[in-house]
């Protein structure tokens, strides 16, 4: 009981960033532990795993796994727990993860660490570390059997190896009609809109932008003008949601999204408690404030005290600028 | 229609947060509590469902005796009953889903309602492993709900602000979260009848946490950051930080 086995996340028939992260993370485990690093991919074809950290590749295939079905995806993990005999489970902390990790690990009887930040092994046995209260506090954590973990995305690195691992297609033993809840449409949001959970940058928002329906309406603009220089995602203080400037899905905080960024960009935002929580394991912080004051600058790696007017088309200028060069 | 709405005392998202002494939970000293924020959504999708089908909304929770302050304040906002499971330990979400499907098993359910998520522990769990145990089917973290002929359709908030349409049959496990509606606050009649609603508590039937808490840790301080200057003017400079001394663009 040394091995470690990664659901990986696909996403149009490829392996999503986050599910690289978590076999990334997968690989690094087993090897701590002594054991084999099991990829497990459901419905989708997993040539490449083997040079991503996955010493075996398990592939599940079949009519049941033609969409996502909760019921149907835990079902399968806990049976490949079960049949590894895993001394961990891994899988992404992504809306799908959190959505059937709880569910697997209720099969295996097992509890669940979610959006761990951390994982070590002390004492022979697989911890993980994850924050509590939005990362006002840090829980380390163990099992007394199998260790169920879901992995932030954007924390743990991907790794890269030379395995040649086949995959192995392993049987579904369950048909569609089993299955209690399944995907039956998708009703898009904006096509190709980046996760403010799992981007690298995030730029957000916050009261300081105004109302986007009235004097605010430039600055949002300029909000998204500098979001796209970057690449990065759009966020969100509780402020302007709860205003109903920005729709919830953008909300990063303790009653929001948590995230950890390599870059978070904070515009217009004074820092409440409880955003602060949200953002402050991002890699490296800025603030655009006019008051000075704010509590947003005792997180911020960097700060710059203007109003957004001023400062965010200026830095969207300089960006390009430097990016271009 | 018999609904459920599973409901978490939790501090206050103000809370400043400090490791107790055990170095194993968090020290009570002056924080407050109050309904976790994603379960107000629950109990609002618990009483629109109420109010346009009929039937009746009932409380559940976890938690220490103090927690019947919350539940009555679900009653104020229109639910019809409550059963409080006591326990005073801080139980992780697979001991809570075990002492929650114990109970909701002995009550009539066609909908069980959780918050998608707490402020506190951050499992965003429970309410899946409850409809496991319960064999029911589970969407989680729903924007939109409707129930008709014992199918309950869901949209849930996916990746990239997409949405995934369910449709399951009932009895089912929703979790709820921000924008599917906009919580009440109570009248003064619900809060007459809250009080003289009775809030039977019994010890909770916890079996041990499935993941254990070792240690709690306040986290790293962030170092000293610095100001890089005033107004526009300072943006060249920020840009020039983050590509050389920051190295993040």
């Amino acid at each position: 009981m040394s091995d470690v086995l990664v659901f990986v996340e696909f996403s149009d028939g490829a392996a999503t960033k986050a599910g690289l992260q978590a076999l990334g993370a997968g690989s690094t485990l087993a090897k701590a532990l002594g054991g084999k690093a099991i990829a497990l991919v459901i419905g989708n074809n997993a040539s490449e795993l083997g040079k991503h950290g996955a010493d075996r590749v398990l592939v599940a295939g079949g009519d049941a796994v033609g969409s996502y079905s909760p019921d149907g995806f835990a079902r399968i993990v806990a049976e490949h727990a079960r049949s590894t005999g895993a001394a961990a489970v891994l899988a992404s902390a992504t809306p799908m993860g959190k959505d059937f990790f709880p569910r697997a690990a209720a099969i295996a009887k097992c509890g669940l660490a979610a959006d761990c930040v951390e994982l070590k092994v002390e004492g022979g046995k697989p911890r993980a570390v994850r924050p509590v209260f939005a990362g006002k506090a840090l829980a380390t954590v163990e099992a007394p059997g199998t260790l169920w973990a879901t992995l932030r995305p954007n924390v743990f690195a991907e790794v890269s190896t030379g395995n040649s691992a086949a995959p192995e297609t392993v049987p579904v033993t369950f048909g569609p009609g089993d299955l209690k809840a399944v995907v039956k449409e998708i009703v898009a949001g904006v096509k190709g809109k980046l996760d403010v959970a799992e981007a690298e940058i995030v730029v957000s928002g916050g009261r300081g932008l105004k109302d986007p329906a009235g004097e605010g309406k430039q600055n949002w603009a300029n909000l998204d003008a500098l979001a796209e220089a970057l690449g990065a995602a759009t966020g969100a203080s509780r402020a302007v949601v709860d205003a109903g400037w920005r729709p919830h899905g953008e909300q990063v905080g303790q009653t929001g999204k948590t995230v950890s960024p390599k870059l978070y960009i904070a515009c217009g935002i004074s820092g409440a408690i409880q955003h602060l929580a949200g953002m402050s394991g991002s890699k490296v912080i800025v603030a655009i404030n006019k008051d000075d004051n704010a509590p947003i600058f005792k997180v911020a790696d960097y700060g710059i005290v203007g109003t957004v007017e001023d400062v965010v088309p200026a830095l969207t200028a300089a960006l390009k600028e430097t990016l271009g060069s | 229609m018999d609904i459920i709405v599973c409901i978490r005392r939790a501090p206050t998202t103000d809370a400043r947060i400090k490791p107790a002494s055990d170095g194993k939970n968090y020290d009570p000293a002056g924080v407050n509590y109050d309904i976790s924020e994603y379960d107000k959504f629950a109990i609002e999708a618990g009483i629109l469902l109420k109010e346009k089908h009929g039937g009746t909304v009932t409380i559940l929770t976890l938690g220490p005796s103090a927690a019947t302050k919350e539940m009555r304040t679900a009653i104020a906002m229109g639910c019809d009953a409550a059963h409080l499971l006591v326990s005073d330990a801080n139980h992780d979400s697979w001991a809570t889903a075990q002492a929650l499907a114990d109970k909701i098993k002995t009550l009539p359910h066609d909908m069980v309602l959780f918050g998608w998520n707490s402020v506190d522990n951050q499992s965003s769990a429970t309410g899946q492993m409850v409809a496991e145990l319960l064999g029911l089917p589970s969407v989680s973290v729903a924007v939109a709900l409707d129930v008709a002929d014992g199918q309950a359709t869901v949209d849930r908030l996916a990746a990239g602000g997409n949405r995934e349409r369910y449709s399951v049959k009932l009895p089912a496990v929703v979790t709820c979260t921000k924008g599917l509606n906009k919580p009440r606050s109570a009248n003064m009649k619900g809060i007459m009848a809250a009080k003289k609603t009775a809030v039977p508590e019994t010890p909770a039937n916890a079996p041990a946490d499935g993941v254990a808490v070792v240690k709690l840790d306040p986290p790293p301080a962030r170092p000293e950051g610095k100001i890089v200057g005033k107004g526009a003017e300072a943006a060249a400079v920020l840009a020039k930080l983050l590509r050389e001394e920051a190295k993040v663009i």
